[in-house]
């Protein structure tokens, strides 16, 4: 994905992060709802994103986001991006994803606090392995 | 909201309502364009014949800090249907913070024909108004672009240090744990970041969404004197300084205290405190 994004240009990344995006599927019910734990919540993110890392029988994580802000379409786009490559990924891998990947997926014309906010909920994603890999 | 025109502003010319854009948005000599902090908003959907200009890749030297020069705004201009005699219609996300960025540029170049849709993108979506993938066909127009000029509404860090010598008003619009000097920038984001938290000295600190109400739209010009001059201390005969942390958010506050309530000398710090927090021998405050 990340090679496929590196030779688009602005107008094309958009479209392309912006079906993702359009692909986005909300946190299944079985695993939260309304009103979501603040616990799940991603700080300093204004899209109001919301992170559930689920156990999966084989050692993995199966990744679920909420956006609730209605303009958050960076954030389900960024959403859906982590639910494809991190879950059912080995733990150890999903732990090391530097939360400045946002860039390589946005562009680097990214907003300091917007890039700020993806970037939360790439760290909040990776903590959640982090703490399962302390805790085996 | 209340109409327009109701609110006691200096110069309510400045805005116009959506439904001003959703009657006249398609009017010959009239060009809606939209300005967001998210990129993918304008290709998620925007107002029928809306072009987009993007703050960084349309507004911004790609190789030096600035802003683009002349020829660079003309083929801008052209690029999206705009000639020197339109009325440009700015409208974004995040209360207009990034269409108040693109407004202020635009008076770099002299374009003052150039306004603010109250409430933007937000009051225009809860409004259930129409939204379009499509993008328009724009023929190019014919733009004749003078010489960019910084005195008016642009201050550089000399013009801060100045200001400083005579205790001028300035006023620092990021939030609070920024202006304290607690918060700097993230890790592994250094693009914006300084290495000095504080604020510059003698800057009062009012937030920049502080003008905005939660619909997006602004607040009536009252209840802005009150946060402007009765909180903050300022004048309308004051010469101000305002400042965030690349001159965006700062300049929803030069829109405000400009065109809201008719100051008359407000200057936009751009450099703002990615320049001063990393600039060495500047005074700074905590």
């Amino acid at each position: 994905m990340l090679e496929e994004l590196d030779g688009l240009d602005r107008v094309e990344r958009a479209q392309y992060l912006l079906e993702l995006s359009d692909d986005f599927s909300e946190v299944p019910e079985a695993i939260a709802t309304r009103p979501f734990p603040e616990n799940r919540r991603v700080p300093k993110c204004e899209s109001e994103a919301f992170v559930w890392a689920q156990d999966q029988d084989d050692g993995t994580l199966k990744f679920h986001y909420a956006v609730e802000n209605p303009l958050g379409i960076s954030a389900r786009a960024m959403g859906v991006i982590l639910d494809e490559t991190l879950s059912g990924q080995p733990v150890d891998q999903v732990a090391s994803v530097p939360p400045d990947i946002v860039h390589r997926i946005f562009g680097r014309q990214l907003s300091m606090g917007k890039g700020e906010g993806l970037a939360a909920m790439v760290e909040f994603s990776t903590y959640e392995a982090r703490r399962r890999l302390q805790t085996r | 909201m209340s109409d327009i025109n109701s609110r006691g502003y200096a110069n309510a010319d400045a805005l116009v309502s959506t439904d001003w854009v959703a009657k006249h948005g398609n009017d010959d000599g009239v060009r809606i364009v939209e300005s967001n902090e998210d990129p993918l908003l304008y290709p998620s959907g925007h107002i029928p014949g809306a072009v987009e200009i993007d703050w960084a890749a349309d507004l911004n030297d790609q190789l030096r800090r600035d802003y683009l020069d002349r020829d660079g705004f003309a083929s801008l201009m052209s690029s999206k249907g705009i000639s020197n005699d339109t009325t440009v219609v700015l409208y974004g996300d995040r209360s207009n913070w990034w269409a108040c960025y693109a407004l202020w540029i635009f008076q770099l170049f002299g374009h003052t024909n150039a306004k603010i849709m109250d409430g933007g993108r937000l009051k225009w979506e809860a409004e259930g108004r129409d939204l379009t993938r499509e993008a328009p066909n724009v023929a190019a127009a014919s733009y004749n672009a003078p010489e960019r000029d910084d005195s008016v509404v642009r201050a550089f860090r000399d013009d801060v240090l100045t200001h400083i010598g005579i205790s001028g008003q300035m006023i620092d619009v990021r939030s609070p744990e920024e202006y304290s000097g607690e918060r700097l920038h993230m890790p592994d984001f250094p693009n914006e970041g300084a290495l000095r938290g504080g604020h510059i000295p003698g800057a009062a600190n009012v937030p920049w969404a502080t003008a905005a109400n939660e619909d997006g739209t602004f607040k009536d010009a009252s209840a802005l004197r009150d946060i402007y001059e009765g909180n903050a201390g300022l004048d309308s005969d004051d010469d101000v300084i305002v400042y965030c942390r690349i001159g965006e958010r700062s300049s929803h506050t030069w829109f405000v205290l400009t065109n809201l309530l008719g100051y008359g000398n407000v200057k936009n710090y751009d450099g703002s405190w990615t320049e001063w927090g990393n600039s060495v021998g500047v005074p700074i405050e905590k």
